[in-house]
C-alpha cells in the first residue's frame, strides 16, 4: 500500500514537473519574441507619434520641434542630478517638464501610457549609445 | 561713437558694442571700401517661425523672440543701412502668421530685404510672399557690393505639386524636420539660369554677398540642412574673389569655407537646433571647421538662440553671443586662409561642455 502511494506520488510528481516544462521560463519561443516585439513597437510607433503631436501640450508646439529624431534628449544619461530641478530625477521628469513649459501643457501621470510610449521612442532613438547614468 | 575714427577703431568699437547689447539677431559690418563711406552695416534676423495657436492667440515664446531683435534693434548706433530677414516669419505659412509677425517688424524702421523660408513657402506657394512682401530671389547692389538672394528652398514639382491632398497637408508635411518623407531644397534651374545673368554684368573683383534661407551647401538630408544642387550655385559663385554667404534654416552656430565661398550661419529667435551629430542612428557631418556651441539650457527661454555679428572686413570675423554659454569668435587668420574659431579650434582647448552631450 505504502509503495502503491509512492509510486502514486512519484507518477504525480512527474506529471507536473511535466506539465511545468512547458512553462519554464528560459524555453520561450519565438511567438513569444515576436509577441513581445510586436508589443514594444506598437508602444514605440505610438510614441512616436505622441512626439510629433501638437495636441499633447496647450499651444501647439511639438516636441519634434526642439528635437528632430528625439535628439539632444539623452535619455541615456537619466536619472541624474537635474541642476534645475534640485534633485535626481528620471527621463519622465524632464520630459513632464518640457509639456509644461514650452508645450504649455499639464504634466502627464508617471505610468500614463503616452509617457511609456514617449520613453520608448526617445530611448530607441538612442539604442546603441552607452548608458551614461548622471552624467551631464 | 564722436567725431572722425579710423577703420579699425571703428570695426572695434562696433563690436564691442553689439558685445554689450546681446541681441537676439545678427549685425553685419561690411567695409571693403577704402573710402569711410563705403563702410556700412545690415543687421540679420532669422527663423522667428511665428504660430497661430487659434484666433488672435500665438506661441508667446517665440513672438518674444522677434520682438526682443526689434526692440533691440533700435538701440543699435550706429544704425544698419537696412536688415536682412532671412526666413521663416511663419511656422505653418499663415496668412495670421505672416501679418502677426509683420506687425511686430513694424517697429523696425529700416528698410528690409527679405529671403524667403520653407516655412513661409509650402502653404500658398509663396503668394502672399509676392504680394505682400518681396519677390523670392533678386539682386541690389549697395555701397560697392553686390548682393544676390536666392530662393533656396523649393523642391521636385512631384512631391510639391502631386504628392499631398491639400495646401495644409503639404505645409506640415514640409514643417516636420525629421520628417522621412520629406524632400531636400534646391534652388533649381529657372533660377540658377537667373544667376547666371545677374551674375555677367558683374566684374569678378566686385565683394559678393549671397542671402539664402538653408545653407548652400550639403550638411545632413534627413534634416534637409542641405540644398540639393548647391554644387551648381558654388560653380557660378566660385568666379569671384570674396564671396560671402549667410543663411538661417539650422537654427544653429555653423561656419565653413570652401574655396573662396565663406558660409556663415545666424541663429534663430524662436528656438535653438541640436547639431546633427548628436542623432546617432544615421552617419552625418557638420564641417570641421565649426566648433559647436553648446547644447541650449532647456530652463532658459532664449538659450541658444543668441545673437551674432559680422565683420566683413579684410578677413571675416564672426561673432557669436550666446546666452548663458561662452561666446565664440570666428575669424580668417589671415587673407585666403579659412575662418577658425578664435580660441577653441583646437579640441584639446575646450571646455567639457562644448563636446558632451
Amino acid at each position: 500500500m505504502a509503495m502503491r502511494a509512492l509510486l502514486a506520488a512519484l507518477l504525480g510528481l512527474a506529471v507536473t514537473f511535466g506539465s511545468l516544462a512547458v512553462a519554464r521560463a528560459d524555453e520561450f519561443t519565438k511567438d513569444d519574441l515576436k509577441k513581445w516585439n510586436d508589443a514594444f513597437t506598437a508602444v514605440r510607433q505610438e510614441g512616436e507619434k505622441v512626439f510629433h503631436s501638437s495636441t499633447l501640450g496647450k499651444n501647439s508646439v511639438s516636441c519634434d520641434m526642439c528635437h528632430p529624431h528625439a535628439a539632444n534628449t539623452h535619455p541615456e544619461t537619466y536619472p541624474k542630478f537635474q541642476k534645475q530641478l534640485g534633485k535626481v530625477v528620471g527621463l519622465r521628469d524632464m520630459i513632464n517638464w518640457c509639456i509644461q513649459n514650452p508645450l504649455q501643457g499639464t504634466p502627464l501621470a508617471l505610468d500614463d501610457p503616452q509617457l511609456i510610449a514617449l520613453e520608448a521612442y526617445i530611448t530607441w532613438e538612442r539604442r546603441g549609445v552607452k548608458l551614461a547614468p548622471g552624467k551631464h | 561713437m564722436k567725431g572722425r575714427i579710423t577703420r579699425r577703431a571703428f570695426l572695434k568699437e562696433a563690436g564691442l558694442l553689439t558685445a554689450a547689447a546681446a541681441l537676439p539677431l545678427g549685425l553685419v559690418n561690411v567695409a571693403w571700401g577704402k573710402k569711410p563711406t563705403d563702410r556700412f552695416t545690415f543687421a540679420y534676423i532669422s527663423d522667428c517661425h511665428i504660430t497661430q495657436i487659434r484666433g488672435t492667440e500665438f506661441v508667446a515664446n517665440f513672438d518674444k523672440g522677434l520682438q526682443r531683435a526689434v526692440l533691440e534693434l533700435s538701440f543699435l548706433d550706429p544704425q544698419p543701412d537696412f536688415v536682412v530677414f532671412g526666413g521663416d516669419l511663419a511656422q505653418l505659412g499663415k496668412v495670421a502668421e505672416l501679418e502677426h509677425g509683420l506687425e511686430m517688424l513694424k517697429g523696425v524702421t529700416l528698410p528690409i530685404k527679405w529671403v524667403i523660408g520653407e516655412h513661409d513657402y509650402y502653404l500658398d506657394l509663396g503668394e502672399y510672399w509676392q504680394k505682400h512682401i518681396s519677390p523670392l530671389h533678386y539682386s541690389f547692389d549697395h555701397k560697392g557690393v553686390h548682393f544676390v538672394v536666392l530662393n533656396s528652398i523649393l523642391t521636385d514639382d512631384d512631391w510639391t505639386h502631386n504628392r499631398w491632398p491639400t495646401a495644409e497637408e503639404r505645409m506640415h508635411q514640409m514643417a516636420r524636420l525629421d520628417n522621412p518623407h520629406g524632400s531636400p531644397f534646391m534652388v533649381k534651374r529657372e533660377q540658377l539660369a537667373w544667376l547666371k545673368q545677374d551674375l555677367a554684368k558683374i566684374p569678378r573683383t566686385t565683394p559678393l554677398i549671397v542671402l539664402s534661407h538653408s545653407p548652400l551647401y550639403k550638411i545632413f538630408k534627413p534634416w534637409n540642412f542641405w540644398t540639393d544642387d548647391a554644387e551648381a550655385v558654388q560653380a557660378q559663385l566660385k568666379q569671384f574673389r570674396s564671396v560671402k554667404v549667410f543663411h538661417g534654416h539650422v537654427h544653429q552656430v555653423l561656419y565653413n569655407q570652401l574655396g573662396p565661398i565663406t558660409f556663415n550661419a545666424f541663429m534663430a529667435t524662436a528656438w535653438p537646433w541640436p547639431y546633427p551629430v548628436t542623432y546617432s542612428q544615421l552617419p552625418n557631418k557638420v564641417p570641421e571647421l565649426t566648433v559647436f556651441m553648446n547644447r541650449a539650457d532647456p530652463f532658459k527661454e532664449r538659450d541658444g538662440t543668441g545673437w551674432g555679428s559680422v565683420q566683413v572686413a579684410d578677413g571675416l570675423v564672426h561673432h557669436y553671443e550666446l546666452w548663458e554659454n561662452s561666446p565664440r569668435t570666428v575669424r580668417s587668420p589671415g587673407a585666403g586662409k579659412r575662418p577658425e574659431d578664435t580660441v577653441y579650434q583646437d579640441p584639446a582647448k575646450r571646455i567639457p561642455p562644448q563636446t558632451h552631450y
